[in-house]
């Protein structure tokens, strides 16, 4: 099913006889946990932006619409996603589905993740009842954040329809600084010190194999000219700064963003940990055949592996050690049906949690577990 | 105001309820008489008062989940209380209710700058965090006006915003783990030091949550590295609606200030008789746009800024060449509080959102309810983001001119809601916005919220009667 009006998504999950695969276009139906439903419902009919306003830094479009056609939209008028949504699932992503799985890119770690730019959301909860959750404004602490709560649930509580979000200017300039024959350790450091200067880095990666570390830095063309200058001479002590100008400054970014930089391997893995915590959890599974690269200054780690049991196990236990979470992102259905693919919630959360998804989705008939075994 | 009737078994037991709470907290933990509960009457919002049964003041995790399981067995509501600097009434009392005031708990656990965090107890001011990484030129970005005494627990509960979110965000956006007591007495640990969780968002959902959900009792926030120096420069306009078009001018433009504040003639006319800052008493409304960066980069940026503001004609235009200068700019905002209260003794503190391109028709329907009212409104307002703060001047002595101002004020912001706008941008529903919340949201999306409340508090004991308007809904 793929009603084209958010009242005929209403009908359909009022008329549903059993559990609903929710999607959009399904390309991220090989991340988390592989649904058990006899039907589809689809938002990807439900296509459209339907408010930009550029001098209000915000823009609302249907779930359905696609990523490339929003961020084209944005370009036109020089502006951008401030989250930086990775383009990993293929041209025919949608907005809903970037929001409802929360996938944020390389500005994470300065401008925060797409949850953090949410100003509002129209959705269709379980009831079929179509609600509506925020609003189109920068600052609103009206009543509880159900439109933050919604983002990043992957459809488990409620099937998003439209999504109000913040936007802001593109940069005029992008310069990276590039510093070569680091060690993870090293890397983080130098990471540490360049998000912890005063030059509004806008984004912070190592990619392990090339033993290299980039830091960005996204302004006027002066500002980026005079900082990358400034932050590479104050990195010295980790070697030379190699300086990168705008367009190979994008491309770079456009390919960690993309994470490009990740081995084939038959599963794919994140862990969010704090950065410090990363090398060490490289380190750890590196026995395992498991290895990526790190974006967010070190906290975020991308990995790649064998698709077995062993080396999720091992995933899991570095990401706990290293006090972070993980999310299983690609792997055949039997190990996605088999393991956490994220942590489990402790059981006094857990209760809480079944009780507020019982109150969305009475009959648990959305995504039924997706996020975790029902 | 409406309040739900005390319980009368509860009332009856009160004797019973000190002894027990005494029995199980430490001494001078527990206030129970009539003197020394009165500063807990009231909060920001000082026009409702309230007593409450008692006052216990945890100083540690272990005595707040004492004194939560204490109530939870006995079926007393609980009002937790930070600073008591909400200007909603986030914090008034009930009769019958245990407010949990957690000054106490005002410990800086841990700072962390390589992973840029800091852990905190949640009775730490806001200004402390700040203060304590300082000297690494480390900061802690929201900064609420009331920066100085409010507590960060109380930040996180209302999503507190500052001057400064159009660059740096609100609370939410600059959290990563808290510690909740639930109303059973279970610890919650929520995020960590880590960025994304996995799996929902509850840091998001108890974010604001305005003391519904849980009893917090740690914090985990972000904190950034200071920029090399920061400048102020104003202009004023000669009307509304040309200042308005500025401010979309500057953000079209592809420059993103880090704080850019408007004012009206009323509240430009207060506050310079207040703090003498230079205002132009001539202009109808004011800018004041700060910039940061290296010495060339604020010139830079300003004018850019100074060139894009020259085409809509300023009555004058002040760019700060030193610190100084910008702090005698930021003078006159920074006091406009207490500029008003010089003029008025009372006021009521608006703070609905509108979209930025609805500020100079707002306004003008401002100016005619206040002729229709006959009551005087200031206009403070955080123009890149779209948050006003209406300031209604009233007699308190007057009880018709109190009603009138309410009035007012809930006219404010049904338009406010009315332009595609919302009732709070940053002081919270509270008590004061609680029975205008149907003006923004249907029954069911009500039903949505009232629903998530009691997975977390079946029985409605935490902060009751706040945010959702008084409902058959709401376990009495």
């Amino acid at each position: 099913m793929a009603p084209d009006t958010e009242e005929g998504i209403a009908e359909a999950v009022r008329g549903a006889a059993g559990p609903l695969l929710v999607q959009g276009n399904g390309t991220k139906e090989a991340m988390l946990r592989p649904v058990q439903a006899a039907q589809t419902l689809s938002t990807s009919r439900l296509a459209g932006i339907t408010l930009y306003a550029p001098n209000e830094l915000v823009m609302s479009a249907r779930a359905g619409t696609r990523l490339a056609d929003v961020e084209a939209a944005l370009a036109e008028r020089g502006q951008q996603m401030i989250g930086e949504p990775p383009h990993i699932h293929g041209p025919d992503q949608t907005i809903g589905g970037i929001f409802a799985t929360n996938l944020s890119g390389p500005r994470r770690v300065a401008g925060g993740a797409m949850r953090d730019h949410v100003l509002g959301v129209r959705a269709v909860n379980g009831k079929g009842e179509a609600q509506r959750f925020g609003g189109r404004v920068l600052k609103n602490v009206t009543g509880l954040d159900l439109a933050k709560f919604l983002t990043g649930s992957f459809g488990t509580l409620a099937i998003l329809t439209e999504i109000t979000f913040k936007v802001l200017p593109a940069c005029e300039a992008t310069g990276t600084i590039m510093v070569r024959g680091l060690d993870a350790e090293a890397a983080v450091r130098l990471m540490s010190a360049g998000l912890g200067s005063p030059f509004s880095v806008s984004a912070a990666a190592y990619l392990p194999a090339a033993r290299t570390a980039y830091l960005r830095i996204e302004d006027f063309s002066a500002s980026v000219t005079y900082r990358t200058e400034k932050l590479g001479a104050q990195l010295r002590e980790f070697g030379v700064a190699e300086i990168i100008g705008t367009e190979d400054s994008k491309a770079l970014w456009r390919d960690i963003r993309d994470c490009k930089p990740l081995a084939a391997g038959d599963a794919t893995w994140r862990i969010s940990a704090p950065p410090s915590a990363a090398p060490r959890i490289l380190r750890a599974l590196e026995p395992h055949g498991i290895g990526g690269f790190l974006d967010w200054g070190g906290g975020l780690i991308w990995l790649s592996g064998p698709a077995t049991q062993a080396a999720h196990n091992a995933v899991t236990q570095a990401a706990r050690a290293g006090g972070g979470v993980w999310w299983l992102m690609r792997a055949p259905n039997p190990l996605r049906a088999a393991v956490d693919v994220v942590p489990a919630e402790p059981p006094a959360l857990a209760a809480i949690a079944a009780r507020v998804r019982a109150q969305f989705d009475p009959r648990g008939i959305l995504n039924p577990g997706r996020l975790r075994a029902a | 105001m409406q309040q739900p009737k005390p319980k009368p078994e509860i009332l009856a037991r009160r004797a019973e309820i000190l002894a027990g709470l005494r029995a199980i907290l430490p001494a001078g933990a527990v206030i129970g008489d009539e003197t020394s509960l009165r500063p807990y009457e009231t909060d920001g919002l000082s026009a409702y008062r309230q007593p409450p049964l008692a006052v216990v003041l945890p100083e540690d995790e272990a005595q707040v989940v004492a004194a939560v399981r204490f109530c939870h067995l006995h079926g007393i509501r609980i009002i937790p209380r930070g600073a008591g600097t909400s200007l909603s009434g986030g914090a008034l009392p009930l009769a019958d209710a245990v407010v949990i005031g957690m000054m106490r708990m005002n410990r800086i656990l841990e700072i962390n700058y390589a992973d840029r965090y800091a852990v905190v107890q949640p009775g730490v001011t806001n200004i402390a965090i700040t203060q304590a990484v300082e000297d690494r030129n480390f900061f802690y970005a929201p900064d609420p006006s009331s920066q100085l005494a409010c507590m960060i627990g109380g930040n996180v509960s209302m999503n507190s915003g500052g001057a400064h979110c159009l660059k740096y965000g609100v609370t939410a956006n600059n959290l990563l783990g808290l510690r909740l007591v639930t109303i059973e007495g279970e610890i919650l640990e929520i995020g960590g030091t880590h960025m994304d969780s996995a799996g929902y968002d509850w840091l998001g959902l108890i974010t604001g949550s305005e003391g519904q959900l849980g009893i917090l009792t740690q914090v985990t926030v972000r904190i950034l590295r200071s920029p090399e120096g920061q400048r102020a420069m104003l202009a004023g306009f000669a009307s509304n609606e040309i200042a308005g078009a500025c401010v979309d001018a500057i953000i079209s433009s592809g420059i993103i200030p880090v704080a850019l504040e408007f004012m009206d003639r009323p509240a430009i006319h207060a506050c310079e008789a207040f703090a003498h800052a230079g205002y132009p008493l001539d202009a109808e409304a004011l800018l004041i746009i700060e910039v940061e960066g290296s010495e060339d980069e604020q010139t830079d940026m300003l004018t850019r800024i100074r060139d894009i503001c020259a085409a809509y004609h300023p009555i004058s235009i002040r760019v700060s060449a030193t610190a100084e200068e910008s702090a005698a700019i930021w003078k006159g905002r920074k006091g406009a509080f207490g500029a008003i209260g010089r003029i008025s003794p009372d006021y009521l503190c608006m703070d609905g959102t509108i979209p930025t391109s609805q500020l100079p028709a707002v306004l003008q329907r401002m100016t005619q309810m206040s002729e229709a009212y006959g009551l005087k409104v200031a206009n403070i307002f955080h123009a890149g983001d779209g948050n006003l703060h209406p300031l209604i001047m009233f007699d308190a002595n007057d009880q018709d001119s109190f009603r009138k101002a309410e009035a007012f004020g809930a006219d404010i912001l049904r338009l406010c809601v009315e332009v595609g706008g919302c009732l709070t941008g940053e002081h919270g529903v509270g008590i004061e916005k609680r029975d205008l919340m149907s003006a923004q949201f249907s029954a069911s999306e009500l039903d949505q919220m009232r629903a998530v409340k009691s997975a977390f508090d079946p029985a409605w004991l935490l902060n009751p009667s706040k945010v959702f308007p008084l409902s058959e809904h709401a376990p009495a």
